[in-house]
């Protein structure tokens, strides 16, 4: 498959999720005539946003390997949360920075572990994620006993909450948005290169330091403004499912991102919408779930890495060598019985090659290559035609080459 | 030691003949030490190679060739030496050499194509904002012509065979036209026509003025590949022209006396070597 076949393939894929979205959004006006128009965009709005936005950063997330970072940071930012909220209240920044700090000092601590004792990186994530999770839910319980808490939404940081962004958060996402993307349109090409080959790129003179460090920060603030949307616990899966869904569909690192981003604001936006409709659902699981899904189609669909692609093409080989040597069988056995007219019985065949024998039999026939005697009402044989005499004698002459 | 003090003084000598065209070496290490957890990878290498020169880095498994290279291009740290590229300190001459990593070093299932890979050798020219303009992907697409992969530009690297993704490698470096080329293991498991591929350009680059400088892991086709050797064992046990170097007595210090595989090398005379 060429690449812009691989692109036409691509916007399709976008087309039918933004399709689906719209009928989706469709369905919803039709079926709960309420008056949630408002609070629905705004969800919607901010849901597909901060999907977009995990999927392209997860993307490098995924191909850098480090999705567990990713879970060990979404977990350490709980306490910061928390703290956040104690020092200043229900105010988005805050819970941001709050929750940032938290996420890189874990971070460090994670770096620090691994770099001046013998332990392990998975190690050192596991104690980093339950330890600053663990502090996380202190802070929180504690911070329950202000008065103001039940309004701000505290606890729904845990499993994410989509009714509790508001539109004052909204234009935060989006400026943090249009920066993030800003940035990675910019530096392009330099953060590909060390996400592919960092050592090469550090003996090219490019500043790798600095550019890890910029994507890292990049992840980071994803993570962070996704929380409140997916939920410290899940936000993992909102930053890496779309990735490695759109890494099934693509050749490059741009239909890669660009079909990540749609795949994350389909999860995202729809996830937070069917949330939005009643309290009881929680947005961080459905988010999950509908990104999931979408992990499962392109696992199973997707063309040359799909398995159903891969099945069907494996089938097709084993078909093709089967033919082949249905022809080489019907003209030995016919040789074996002096004229090459002669008819091989149908249950000989079978005999030999089993049941797919007879499907690959029938698409012989079509092809003009073989044709079927019948003797009785269920018995008949094979015998091959001039042109399938002819491919049969290359088959056999291939074998005795040796090929 | 005294292989390694005859080797000196062999280069100052051949140092003494090059010293009206650059007046410095290519390559120069001084007091190279890299150890890891306290245990020297290398030890103490010194080596002057002059420009122009097409050396292969020979020496058993665990000998530090790749850490030798990857401590020059501080990959990894220095535990003491210097070393110099055309005379100064490497950062100042990045774009004057070209590095070749083992084709292992990273995940060829990373959503990209060849040309594109190709075209990475030019982003430390091209900085963090430039974005390669179609001068730039003619001289991709003539690199890729050179390493015989001209028709593989626009498939993705996870459909290459390991020949190809070696030759995809070594275009990377030669889209970089640089004067100094460090390649590492250019022809571990690769098939016949990339090795023939590789030497053949390792012979152009030569022809053309260029140093290459080979990391090589048996001793095979050394002597035809090869016009000057470097035999390390964690310590440096000859250096110089190939046919002074290349003797029985210095391989058995390198191999440690198991040079069995070697059958009848004599001093001074021809392996025997088989074109594959």
């Amino acid at each position: 498959m060429t690449i812009a076949r691989v692109w036409r393939q691509i916007v399709m894929v976008l087309v039918v999720l933004a399709f689906g979205f719209v009928l989706f959004f469709w369905l919803l006006q039709n079926s709960f005539n309420l008056r949630l128009d408002y609070t629905l965009r705004t969800v919607a709005l901010g849901g597909a946003l901060l999907g977009s936005l995990s999927g392209v950063l997860g993307s490098f997330a995924v191909l850098r390997q480090q999705s567990l970072l990713g879970d060990a940071l979404a977990h350490a930012a709980l306490p910061g949360v928390a703290l956040g909220f104690l020092f200043s209240g229900r105010e988005l920044s805050a819970l941001l920075i709050g929750a940032a700090l938290s996420g890189w000092i874990g971070m460090q601590f994670i770096q620090t572990l691994v770099g001046t004792t013998r332990l392990k990186q998975d190690v050192a994530l596991g104690i980093v994620l339950s330890a600053w999770f663990a502090a996380g839910i202190i802070f929180l319980a504690y911070a329950q006993n202000r008065p103001d808490a039940g309004q701000a939404g505290l606890d729904t940081f845990i499993f994410g909450q989509a009714a509790a962004i508001i539109e004052e958060d909204l234009w935060i996402m989006i400026g943090l948005s249009v920066l993030l993307f800003a940035v990675l349109l910019l530096l392009w090409n330099p953060l590909k290169a060390i996400t592919f080959d960092a050592p090469f790129a550090v003996t090219m003179g490019l500043r790798v330091r600095v550019l890890h460090l910029i994507l890292t920060t990049m992840i980071v603030i994803t993570i962070v403004m996704g929380l409140q949307l997916a939920g410290v616990i899940l936000m993992v899966g909102l930053l890496i499912a779309p990735g490695v869904a759109a890494r099934q569909w693509s050749y490059t690192l741009a239909q890669m991102s660009l079909l990540a981003a749609g795949f994350g604001a389909f999860s995202g936006g729809m996830g937070a919408s069917i949330s939005a409709l009643d309290a009881d659902i929680p947005t961080g699981p459905t988010i999950i779930v509908v990104a999931f899904i979408l992990l499962m189609i392109s696992i199973t669909l997707a063309p040359e890495r799909g398995l159903l692609w891969r099945w069907l093409r494996e089938r097709k080989d084993r078909r093709a060598v089967l033919s082949q040597q249905l022809l080489r069988d019907l003209l030995r056995y016919a040789l074996g019985h002096g004229a090459a007219t002669h008819a091989t019985p149908n249950s000989f065949l079978v005999g030999i090659h089993g049941s797919a024998t007879r499907a690959c039999l029938q698409s012989l026939r079509q092809a003009g290559l073989v044709e079927r005697v019948r003797h009785t009402q269920d018995e008949h044989s094979w015998r091959l035609t001039q042109t399938g005499l002819v491919e049969a004698e290359r088959g056999l002459f291939h074998k005795e080459l040796g090929a | 030691m005294g292989g390694r003090i005859a080797g000196r003084t062999r280069q100052a000598k051949l140092r003494g003949d090059r010293l009206t065209e650059n007046g410095t070496d290519a390559f120069s290490v001084e007091d190279l030490t890299v150890a890891y957890r306290g245990v020297p990878a290398i030890w103490d290498v010194d080596v002057n190679i002059p420009e122009g020169v097409l050396l292969g880095i020979v020496g058993p498994n665990g000998a530090g060739k790749t850490t030798l290279l990857r401590a020059a291009t501080r990959l990894i740290p220095r535990a003491a030496g210097t070393v110099r590229f055309f005379g100064r300190p490497y950062e100042e001459v990045l774009s004057q050499v070209a590095y070749v990593p083992q084709r292992g070093s990273v995940d060829w299932d990373f959503p990209t194509t060849v040309i594109d890979v190709v075209l990475m050798g030019l982003y430390g020219r091209l900085g963090w904002w430039r974005r390669p303009s179609d001068r730039e992907r003619q001289a991709a697409r003539s690199a890729l012509e050179q390493v015989g992969m001209q028709e593989f530009a626009d498939r993705p690297i996870n459909q290459l065979s390991g020949g190809q993704q070696q030759r995809t490698f070594l275009a990377r470096a030669l889209v970089q036209d640089a004067r100094l080329y460090l390649m590492d293991e250019p022809f571990a498991a690769v098939d016949a026509v990339t090795e023939r591929a590789i030497v053949q350009i390792m012979q152009e680059l030569r022809a053309a003025g260029r140093t290459v400088i080979v990391v090589h892991h048996d001793l095979q086709a050394v002597r035809h590949y090869f016009d000057w050797l470097l035999l390390l064992n964690i310590e440096v046990v000859a250096c110089g022209p190939t046919e002074e170097v290349f003797t029985e007595e210095n391989l058995r210090k390198t191999y440690g006396g198991n040079v069995s595989s070697m059958g009848d090398v004599r001093q001074g005379e021809d392996v025997s070597h088989h074109e594959a």
